[in-house]
């Protein structure tokens, strides 16, 4: 394997109203903090323009917002891998299907029961025929990212990468991803993914 | 590059608990897939392979107590056990652990059980495997859908090769819930029948339930050794609940994973494909088969037995096919009737001996997801 060295190329954090983008905000509100409103509001004002948008689950609306924001302006190739974790997988979405039970089922519910359907939209959404994977952990474990990420970048399986964290609980969010690829300033490690989840979390 | 190899197994399903078990009932033809009554179905229930849980926590109770761990805890806890028992060599404090599943306990979410409250969560499942043996290392977590299994071991691979450890246990399972089977049943995707995958007349998926437990490692042992030599995954990019009509994820997958092991498609002798049984899905896989030149491989789908266990599906299926490449064996595709799909297959209609040394295994599933991966057998001379 060979080992060039990678960058965090861009960086978009989620959470408490807020958007920032490499540590710059971009987008706040005074409204509603829940994840409901906060994902009708930011639409517009973003200026996504992408009507399936509307028919997603939450967990997939905040995967489309924070990938429009990160990759916008990027050169990225359609092999650029998207490496996914949270803790709660699709704990939102699912226990609107368990309620659903005894009544009428919606498959148009049922499918978004699946932590890595956002995997799904956002290649979608970006034209990426790429390497996917979604980890389940407690909280954030920047290791384990970097780890898999480094290794898709050196075995040559992905040019680039879209990496980190998205979760959704109790309507409270919590997205970090940063796009990895041969350009940028801030090296891609460990202690650089920690660092900047923990700034957007200050 | 390091060789990795897939060493011990064990099945746990509804055809036995253990490889042996599963492997003779795949050989005699013997499925899984039963009759179940479910006032859901107009039918008055449904075909599905379904273990039996007096069974289980019979068989549970060699390991541990039943009353203490949920019917999918047991399944994945007993096909681990059952490969640390088969290798002394294992050394817990080193070997890592990956976990794959879709849902987990999810049968828990609806509440009305004596089990923690927290209990349905993937991390809650995680903790309980890594503390009842323990193993050292923090397990990795994958829910990828139905290429879960594959992706885990994939991934087991992978690690190995980049070194963050020399070995791993790789386990798999998921269960046939009431959450899953309303939702498959919303999408009109339930087979009437046991379903019969590749065949003309299929309608759709039938469900079954089982938990798959694997160790990888780099040590080449005295007898004939299987090794993963290509992988990949894929998305569709195409739509997020159902397959690409011209196979496109599964295309990549196919060709990425033929490249990394250096063989053309001709080299392959055998396919284990995902045969869902679904008239889109066994058409895509079809397609992309074509595309990849791989129309002369012997082709079957282990649906027929098992039905679709879901995140266990792609690692147990790959046990299957690595026990079918030492035996020299092809496994008939069971259920198989006449060819269904619009371009032209080889699908396995006897069980018969035959030479081989390359075996692709693939798996499609929801959010557009694919991978591959091929198996080759290293003859000990």
């Amino acid at each position: 394997m060979s080992k060039d060295p990678y960058f965090i190329s861009q960086y978009v954090g989620i959470k408490n109203t807020k958007i920032l983008k490499n540590a710059k905000l971009i987008f706040s509100t005074q409204q509603d903090s829940e994840v409901l409103p906060f994902l009708k509001e930011v639409y517009k004002k973003v200026g996504l323009n992408y009507p399936k948008y509307h028919k997603m689950d939450p967990l997939c609306k905040l995967g489309i917002l924070a990938t429009s924001v990160l990759l916008k302006d990027s050169d990225f190739s359609n092999e650029t891998a998207l490496v996914f974790s949270n803790a709660s997988s699709s704990l939102n979405t699912d226990l609107r299907h368990q309620q659903s039970i005894e009544n009428i089922v919606s498959p148009a519910i049922f499918v978004y029961t699946l932590p890595n359907i956002v995997l799904g939209e956002v290649s979608i959404k970006f034209g990426l025929q790429s390497e996917n994977a979604f980890f389940i952990e407690e909280d954030f474990n920047p290791k384990l990212i970097y780890e898999y990420t480094e290794l898709l970048l050196n075995s040559k399986k992905a040019p680039s990468v879209v990496c980190g964290w998205i979760e959704l609980k109790n309507a409270e969010y919590d997205v970090f991803l940063c796009f990895i690829s041969k350009q940028g300033e801030i090296p891609f490690t460990t202690e650089n993914l920690k660092k900047l989840y923990l700034f957007e979390n200050e | 590059m390091k060789e990795v190899l897939l060493q011990d197994d064990a099945i746990i399903s509804p055809l036995g608990f253990s490889t042996q078990e599963n492997i003779e009932a795949v050989k005699a033809g013997r499925s899984g897939l039963l009759f179940h009554n479910n006032r859901r179905f107009s039918l008055g229930g449904f075909y599905a392979g379904i273990i039996d849980p007096e069974l289980l926590a019979t068989e549970f109770l060699k390991i541990g107590n039943p009353t203490k761990y949920t019917k999918l805890e047991q399944m994945m806890l007993l096909s681990i056990y059952k490969v640390l028992t088969s290798n002394s060599k294992i050394d817990l404090s080193t070997t890592g652990l990956i976990i794959s599943t879709t849902k987990g306990n999810i049968d828990l979410l609806k509440g009305g059980h004596s089990f923690s409250e927290d209990r349905f969560t993937l991390n809650s499942l995680a903790k309980v495997i890594q503390e009842f043996f323990p193993f050292k290392s923090q397990p990795i977590l994958i829910s990828n859908a139905c290429i879960s299994g594959g992706l885990a071991l994939i991934m087991a691979k992978r690690f190995i090769q980049a070194g963050k450890f020399n070995s791993a246990i790789v386990v798999a399972g998921d269960l046939i819930s009431d959450f899953v089977i309303s939702g498959f049943q919303s999408f009109q995707a339930l087979s009437k029948a046991p379903c019969k995958p590749f065949s003309k007349n299929r309608d759709g998926i039938s469900l079954g339930e089982a938990a798959a437990a694997v160790y990888v490692s780099t040590e080449i042992d005295s007898k004939n050794n299987i090794s993963i030599i290509g992988d990949s995954t894929s998305n569709d990019a195409n739509h997020i609940s159902g397959p690409s009509r011209n196979g496109d994820g599964l295309f990549l997958s196919i060709q990425n994973s033929l490249k990394e092991a250096s063989i053309s498609a001709k080299n392959i002798d055998h396919i284990s494909s995902h045969g869902t049984a679904t008239i889109f899905n066994d058409e895509m896989e079809a397609i992309a088969f074509n595309r990849s030149g791989l129309k002369n491989a012997a082709v079957n789908s282990y649906k027929g037995l098992y039905g679709h266990t879901l995140g266990a599906s792609a690692l147990l299926e790959t046990i299957i096919t690595k026990h079918s490449l030492l035996n020299n064996e092809l496994y008939k595709s069971h259920n198989f009737d006449d060819l269904g799909v619009s371009v032209p297959l080889k699908i396995i209609q006897k069980t018969e001996k035959r030479e081989m040394t390359y075996a692709l295994k693939t798996a499609s599933g929801f959010g557009g997801s694919n991978m591959a991966l091929v198996l080759k057998k290293i003859e000990n001379v």
